[in-house]
């Protein structure tokens, strides 16, 4: 019989070997590891800017103001990958109206909504003054262009009207900012234990169900965060030191504009600390999952048959190459060992958010990889090359739109908060 | 006043509180119906009388308009294989809508097709598997908009209108019940053919079964000769380790079957 080519959902990209049921596929694919995996970083960035305000380690001032912007960038991007994998994308907005408070997921909303604007009115209290500042300046030049004017506008509906910048003002903004901080650190976590959460609350799932879930989640969360504000905070101070050698934008006109050592030795001494940070919760991350691998090993449950064919031999290479050699060990090793530089500080990010993201791909698809009936496997192939829409979102092309969104609105989001302040207008 | 006055009027002061308080309380009939429901309906299926025809698959698939084409189903038959060497096989090709025409066991598309000596076979038998309709299902909970839920009579429905396609429910399901409709793009299941079973109906499948091997009732009917079976006769449910409590009830249900 003639047979019309018609897709399931999840087929397109499923191989199924063995026994499967019928019904059974990769129904949560690309952008469901991609989920987690921003909510991670902004959960980290947020966490790792707090460590400045609540717990005022002076070192990290210039990280600290750059990570909650960049926290900011990464917000709306947390939920993109929900709202790209729906089948029914514009239905999304019932979550809202409807939620059902059973359900892991419904709170949702409500928890990111909480958390962006705990982030949203730190960052006000924290550029206020700033936006004071420039409102004033703006308005003080005797010949403006009209997009100057427009600026002026902007900026000043950005105070809110307070224009107040006297010495006590500023220092109330100042504590207002500590406890945001401060409360967010626990907001932060709850988002992304929530992540944990849902996974880890899926009974039928072998792999995922296990209350460790949220505490793993939130330790690599934290870990991914603070390597990409490295990654991030490296790549901008050497443009930074870019143009101060060659004397280009505000370097050519402001003597005094950092040199080029002293931006060196920021820089140094910021990563050096941050850098700290991260090793103490790459440890924590690592012992977490370690545990989890061997309490499943050594309770051998029902499901260890099946899982241990995914885990050590199907999986191998992701796993213990990819993720843990690659993503954990050699990171750790090259922040670990003497004279440690910014360079080799640099590459071990790298590798430390390849090995968080290979984790969060590991349970995500390694959590399909078996069939429910424990008699066959699922392999799941990332669609690379799209040939309808359906291909894009829940292929590469989507996951790299989620990846570069944060990017393009940090640099928008920079213009208005700039995460790089001179000395006197910060606090 | 004297103390064992005092403490009569305590007894009579409490008992005459507690009583206007109750009257208050608002019946509501369809919590007293879902309290002590007249109807739950349930399902059973008998595993020794099953040989793998198909008909129930194929009118399921035409009664509830999921296509020919689609590689889903409400309902699925599976087979299962033992060879007297101890090798186990099992498979379902295209959820049984055409029946077992192949001697051959389906791999999937990666190994191809087993053959299997009929003198070696140790036991067969096939295995019809549909929604459970749990009593306590794990596919409800999980619903982030409540698009999916449980009906007072028990079966478990899927709102077309309301479902946001997010397929938490899918993943909930310990018992790959669940697909997304491959036209309407929301998730799709067996709902015991509500549409028919609510006029007095049987299912499509319990219809086109030539061979008694899917039977429904309602369980809270003891006369009804399928619920005696259920209460009278040793009967299984699959994955019972998951809580759901499914009502999907089992004749002749081997540990292997999952
Ligand atoms: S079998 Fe699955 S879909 Fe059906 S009620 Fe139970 S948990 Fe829900
Ligand atoms: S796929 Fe539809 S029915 Fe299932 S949990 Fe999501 S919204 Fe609910």
């Amino acid at each position: 019989m003639v047979e019309n080519v018609m897709h399931v959902h999840g087929e397109l990209w499923t191989v199924k070997e063995l026994f499967v049921l019928p019904n059974e596929y990769v129904y949560w694919s690309i952008q469901i590891v991609m989920y987690p995996f921003m909510t991670g970083l902004v959960a980290g960035a947020f966490v790792l800017s707090s460590l400045y305000h609540v717990f005022g380690v002076k070192q990290l001032k210039e990280i600290a103001r750059f990570s909650l912007v960049f926290s900011f960038a990464l917000l709306p991007v947390a939920m993109m990958p929900l709202l790209m994998h729906l089948q029914q994308p514009f239905r999304g907005i019932h979550v809202m109206m409807t939620p059902h408070f059973t359900s892991a997921i419904s709170a949702f909303g409500i928890v990111f909504m909480a958390y962006a604007f705990i982030v949203a009115s730190e960052l006000w209290f924290e550029y206020r003054k700033h936006f004071v500042l420039t409102t004033q300046a703006l308005a003080a030049q005797p010949q403006r262009s009209g997009f100057d004017t427009l600026r002026m506008h902007f900026f000043k509906v950005l105070t809110l009207g307070a224009m107040d910048i006297s010495h006590e003002a500023v220092q109330k903004d100042h504590n207002a900012v500590k406890k945001l901080a401060s409360l967010g650190i626990p907001v932060a976590c709850f988002l992304h234990g929530y992540a944990g959460f849902i996974f880890g609350s899926v009974k039928a799932n072998a792999l995922w169900m296990t209350p460790l879930m949220p505490v793993i989640f939130i330790c690599s969360a934290v870990v991914s965060g603070i390597a990409l504000c490295i990654l991030c905070y490296v790549v901008t101070m050497e443009i930074r030191k870019f143009m101060a050698k060659r004397k280009i934008s505000r370097w050519s006109k402001d003597p005094n504009a950092p040199s080029v050592e002293e931006l060196q030795s920021a820089e140094q001494l910021e990563i050096k600390i941050v850098s700290n940070y991260l090793l103490y919760f790459m440890i924590a991350a690592i012992t977490l999952e370690i545990l989890d691998l061997i309490f499943r090993g050594y309770t051998q449950v029902k499901s260890w048959d099946i899982l241990r064919e995914v885990i050590m031999e199907r999986d191998f290479n992701k796993i213990f190459i990819m993720q843990y050699a690659f993503g954990n060990a050699l990171p750790f090793l090259l922040m670990v060992l003497p004279n440690r530089t910014v360079r080799r500080t640099t590459i071990a990010t790298v590798l430390v958010m390849f090995g968080v993201f290979m984790m969060r791909w590991n349970v995500v698809i390694g959590g399909q990889a078996f069939s429910l009936s424990f008699s066959g496997f699922m392999h799941y192939h990332l669609p690379i090359i799209p040939h309808d829409w359906e291909t894009f979102r829940e292929g590469l092309g989507g996951a790299l739109l989620v990846m570069a969104t944060p990017f393009v609105i940090f640099y928008f989001l920079n213009k208005i908060f700039p995460a790089f302040m001179k000395e006197e207008e910060a606090h | 006043m004297k103390r064992r006055d005092f403490m009569k009027n305590t007894i009579v002061a409490i008992a005459g509180a507690s009583v206007p308080l109750s009257a208050l309380e608002f019946i509501d009939p369809r919590e007293v119906l879902a309290a002590n429901p007249e109807i739950h309906w349930a399902f059973l299926i008998n595993t020794y009388s099953c040989v793998g025809c198909g008909f129930c698959v194929k009118a399921c698939k035409t009664e509830n308009d999921i296509p020919f084409e689609a590689n889903a189903s409400r309902t699925w038959v599976e087979r299962y294989v033992y060879t007297k060497d101890d090798r186990r096989y099992i498979d379902s090709p295209k959820s049984a809508q055409y029946g077992f025409t192949d001697a051959r066991i389906d791999l999937g598309e990666h190994l191809g097709y087993q053959d299997v000596d009929p003198n070696n076979v140790g036991k067969a038998f096939f295995v019809p598997k549909l929604c459970n309709h749990c009593a306590t299902p794990s596919c409800t909970q999980v619903c982030p908009v409540g698009a999916t839920y449980k009906t007072d009579s028990g079966p478990v429905l899927v709102d077309r209108s309301w479902c946001i396609g997010c397929g938490y429910c899918i993943m909930a399901c310990p018992f790959g019940a669940r697909f997304f409709h491959p036209v309407l793009k929301v998730v799709d299941k067996c709902t015991f053919c509500y549409h028919r079973i609510t006029k007095g109906v049987e299912t499509a499948c319990v219809n086109a079964c030539p061979f008694g091997a899917r039977k429904m009732c309602n369980i809270k009917d003891i006369n009804d000769p399928v619920t005696q079976i259920i209460l009278n006769e040793r009967v299984g449910v699959l994955k019972d380790e998951f809580g759901t409590k499914p009502q999907a009830f089992y004749i002749g249900l081997a540990s292997e079957v999952r």
